[in-house]
C-alpha cells in the first residue's frame, strides 16, 4: 500500500520534472513563445496535494502551474501542445503557459495576476456546496499573493461562508525578485490567519509523502468541520522568476540558499525512499526511461501540429 | 401588461427567474439589508432563502471573482451594487478574469454572470456616486452592456441577461426607479443586442441614453408643440452589442444627429456613434454631428454646480433648433423633470 503510494508520487513528479527539464533544454529553440514560470522545487507540493484530492475535485493555479496541472491531469500531449501554440490544443494556444485549463480533469484554470484566481475558487468551491456535489476546491498561490488585497476579501469571504476549499500557499520566499522581508508588515502569516475562522497547518519539508499524508489530513478535517483549510508549504524556487535560467548572480538571493534546498531536493528524496522500499534501480530506472519516451513522444507530436486557422480568431466571442 | 414602476418590474424579473430557474442567485452588498437595493431585491430572502440572496463582505473585487467561480460551476449570480463608482474596485475581475474567461478556454467554460449596477443622481451625490462607465466597459471585448430606460426595458432586459450564458452588465439609473409604465406580467425577455424607437419623427434623429431618453422624450413634446417638428428618438438600449442598423435607417431618413449620452463626451459611447454614424452615412448628413453628455469635470455636490454637469432637455430643445435653423422658444411656461418630485435623497 505504502509502495503503491509512493511509486505513484514518484512518477507524478517525474513526470514534471522531466516535463520541465525538456522545455528548458528546447525554450532557446524559439518554438515555445510563451513565458515560462517554472515549477522546479515545488514538485512534491503538487503531487502531494494533488493525489490527496480526488479526481472529482478542483483545483485551480497561477501563472506558474505547469506543476500542479501535470499532476492533476496527468496529460503531456496537450500540455505541450498549448505551450506551442497548436490548434490540438484544447484551448487551441489561447493561453499558453500562464493560462492552463483543462475542465475535464477537474482544472478549472489560472491567472498571470497574482491573486485573481483565489475569489475565483472560493466562487466554485461555493457552488459546490451549493450543489451539494461533495466536490473540494484547491486553489494554489505564491507568497505574493498575500500582499494583495484579493487574497485577504477572499480568506474572509470563504471562513465567513464556510466553503469546502482548500488555500494552498507555495511559499518561496520571494514574489518575483522581493523577499519577504522586504514585504510584510508582519512576522507570522500563519498567525494572522489563525485568527481566521479556518484550520491551519504549515510545513517546510520538501518530503511528498509528508505533504501528502498532511494534506489528507486536511481534507478529512475540511470535509468533516465544513471551514477552509490554509496550508502554508515551503519550497525554493530552482529557476528565475520568468525564463528557464538560474538567476544566483542577479544579487537578490544566494546560490548557497539554493544548494542548501537543492539536498533536499524532492526527487531526490523520493527516489532514495523509493530504494528503501525495496524497489530496484531498474524499476525506478524503467519508470523514468517510459516518462521521458511519453514527454519526447508529446513534444514531437505538438511540434508537428498545425497552428490555428487565423478564422478562429472571433471564435467563443459573443 | 399593466403598469409598475423601473424598480418594481427588475424586482419582479429578479423573483420570476429565481422562481424558474434554481441556479439564479443574487448577492452583493445590503441586497439581504432592511432597505433591499432601493426595493428591487424585496422579498427574495423571505421567498428563496439566504442562499440565494444574500448581502456580503465590503469586497467587490473577490465578490465579482466569486460570482465568476461560481458561474463556471454551474451557478446563474446576479451581483449587485448600489452604485456603479463601487463596481470600480472590481475591475480586475471584470477586465482580466470575467470578460476573457470563455474565449480564452476556448468555450470550455462559460459564464452566465449577471451585474448590476445603478448610477446615481442628484440630492449631492457628487463625483463619486454618479458614474456611468459604460463605454468602459463596452470597450472590453467579453462584456455585454445595457442600460434600460423604461419600466419594461428594466425587466425584459434583467430577464434576458440572466438567461445569457455569458456576462452582463446591467446599468440602471436610480432616478428612473420611480417612473412607471406598461410592463408584461409574463417573465418576457428582450433581446440583447436590439435597440428601440421611442418616438417616431422626421426632423432628427436623437440618440439617448439612459435617464437621457426621458429628457429627450420631453424635449420632443415640447419641440412638437413650439416649432411642429417631430424628432426621432432612438434608445439603443444595448451599447454592447450595439444596433448600429436602427441608428443607421434613422441617420438616413433624417439627415441629422444629436447624441445624447449619460455620460463625459470625450472618449465617450457618444464617440464611437458619432464615429459609426460617419463611416456609415457619409455624405448624407446635413450638418456634423452633435454630442451632448456631462461637462468635462468631476461632478460637484452642490445644486447650481451639479445642474451644469448634468444635460437635460432644454440643452436637446437648443441644439435641435440650432441645428434646424429655427428660433430659440420660449420655455418659460414648461415644466422639466425635478428630480425632487420623487427624489430626496438621501441615496
Amino acid at each position: 500500500m505504502r509502495k503503491d503510494l509512493n511509486i505513484e508520487l514518484y512518477r507524478k513528479m517525474c513526470l514534471i520534472r522531466t516535463a520541465e527539464q525538456r522545455i528548458c533544454d528546447k525554450y532557446s529553440e524559439d518554438g515555445m513563445k510563451t513565458p515560462m514560470h517554472m515549477s522546479m522545487g515545488e514538485e512534491a507540493i503538487a503531487a502531494g496535494v494533488v493525489l490527496a484530492l480526488k479526481e472529482i475535485d478542483q483545483i485551480f493555479g497561477t501563472y506558474r502551474s505547469h506543476a500542479i496541472y501535470l499532476a492533476k491531469t496527468g496529460d503531456s500531449d496537450d500540455f505541450f501542445a498549448e505551450l506551442y501554440g497548436r490548434s490540438t490544443a484544447l484551448l487551441k494556444g489561447r493561453g499558453g503557459s500562464m493560462h492552463l485549463c483543462a475542465p475535464k480533469y477537474g482544472f478549472m484554470g489560472t491567472s498571470a495576476i497574482v491573486a485573481s484566481s483565489i475569489p475565483v475558487a472560493v466562487g466554485s468551491a461555493f457552488a459546490n456546496k451549493c450543489l451539494n456535489n461533495k466536490k473540494i476546491v484547491a486553489v494554489f498561490f505564491g507568497d505574493g499573493a498575500v500582499d494583495e488585497g484579493g487574497f485577504w476579501e477572499s480568506l474572509n469571504c470563504a471562513c465567513l461562508m464556510k466553503t469546502p476549499i482548500l488555500l494552498v500557499y507555495e511559499d518561496n520566499g520571494y514574489a518575483v525578485h522581493s523577499p519577504v522581508s522586504q514585504r510584510h508588515g508582519y512576522n507570522s502569516i500563519t498567525k494572522i490567519i489563525e485568527g481566521f475562522d479556518c484550520l491551519v497547518r504549515s510545513t517546510d519539508t520538501t518530503d511528498v509523502e509528508e505533504i501528502y499524508n498532511l494534506t489528507s489530513e486536511c481534507l478529512e478535517e475540511l470535509r468533516k468541520a465544513s471551514r477552509p483549510v490554509f496550508l502554508h508549504l515551503k519550497y525554493y524556487r530552482y529557476c528565475e522568476h520568468v525564463g528557464v535560467a538560474e538567476d544566483f548572480n542577479a544579487g537578490y538571493r544566494l546560490k548557497a540558499e539554493f544548494e542548501e534546498w537543492k539536498k533536499r531536493d524532492p526527487l531526490l528524496l523520493q527516489r532514495n525512499k523509493l530504494i528503501n522500499l525495496n524497489f530496484s534501480e531498474d524499476e525506478i530506472n524503467k519508470i523514468e526511461k517510459e516518462i521521458n519516451l511519453r514527454i519526447e513522444g508529446s513534444i514531437k507530436r505538438a511540434q508537428n501540429a498545425p497552428f490555428p486557422d487565423k478564422k478562429e480568431l472571433y471564435k467563443e466571442l459573443y | 401588461m399593466r403598469i409598475i414602476t423601473y424598480c418594481e418590474a427588475i424586482n419582479e424579473a429578479l423573483a420570476q427567474e429565481m422562481d424558474q430557474n434554481d441556479k439564479v442567485f443574487v448577492y452583493g452588498i445590503d441586497v439581504a439589508d432592511h432597505k433591499r437595493i432601493f426595493g428591487t431585491t424585496k422579498g427574495l430572502v423571505e421567498r428563496f432563502g439566504p442562499q440565494r440572496c444574500f448581502s456580503t463582505p465590503l469586497s467587490e473585487d473577490a465578490m465579482t471573482g466569486f460570482g465568476l467561480g461560481a458561474a463556471i460551476n454551474g451557478l446563474r449570480p446576479v451581483h449587485v451594487h448600489m452604485r456603479v463608482d463601487f463596481m470600480l474596485l472590481a475591475m480586475n475581475q471584470l477586465v482580466n478574469m470575467v470578460s476573457s474567461f470563455r474565449y480564452s478556454t476556448y468555450g470550455n467554460l462559460q459564464v452566465p454572470m449577471v451585474i448590476r449596477a445603478v448610477i446615481g443622481k442628484g440630492w449631492g451625490q457628487s463625483f463619486q456616486h454618479s458614474k456611468t462607465m459604460h463605454s468602459c466597459f463596452a470597450h472590453i471585448p467579453g462584456l455585454k452592456v445595457v442600460l434600460p430606460s423604461t419600466p419594461s426595458e428594466a425587466k425584459c432586459c434583467l430577464i434576458s441577461a440572466m438567461r445569457e450564458d455569458n456576462p452582463v452588465i446591467v446599468i440602471e439609473h436610480r432616478l428612473l426607479y420611480d417612473v412607471s409604465g406598461e410592463v408584461p406580467v409574463e417573465p418576457v425577455s428582450f433581446p440583447l443586442g436590439k435597440g428601440r424607437v421611442l418616438r417616431t419623427g422626421d426632423a432628427i434623429t436623437v440618440v439617448a441614453v439612459s435617464l437621457m431618453n426621458a429628457e429627450a422624450i420631453r424635449a420632443a413634446e415640447i419641440l412638437s408643440r413650439k416649432h411642429n417638428i417631430n424628432i426621432e428618438v432612438i434608445d439603443p438600449v444595448s451599447v454592447y452589442p450595439l444596433d448600429e442598423d436602427l441608428i443607421y435607417s434613422s441617420v438616413k431618413k433624417t439627415r441629422q444627429c444629436i447624441i445624447v449620452d449619460n455620460d463625459w463626451v470625450f472618449c465617450g459611447f457618444s464617440a464611437e456613434i458619432s464615429a459609426l454614424i460617419n463611416e456609415k452615412c457619409f455624405g448624407l448628413l446635413k450638418t456634423p454631428i452633435k454630442r451632448i453628455g456631462f461637462a468635462s469635470v468631476p461632478c460637484s455636490c452642490t445644486r447650481p454646480l451639479e445642474d451644469c454637469f448634468y444635460p437635460n432637455a432644454v440643452d436637446i430643445i437648443r441644439a435641435v433648433e440650432e441645428k434646424l435653423g429655427l428660433s430659440k422658444s420660449d420655455l418659460s411656461d414648461e415644466e422639466f423633470y425635478s428630480y425632487e418630485n420623487k427624489f430626496k435623497g438621501p441615496f
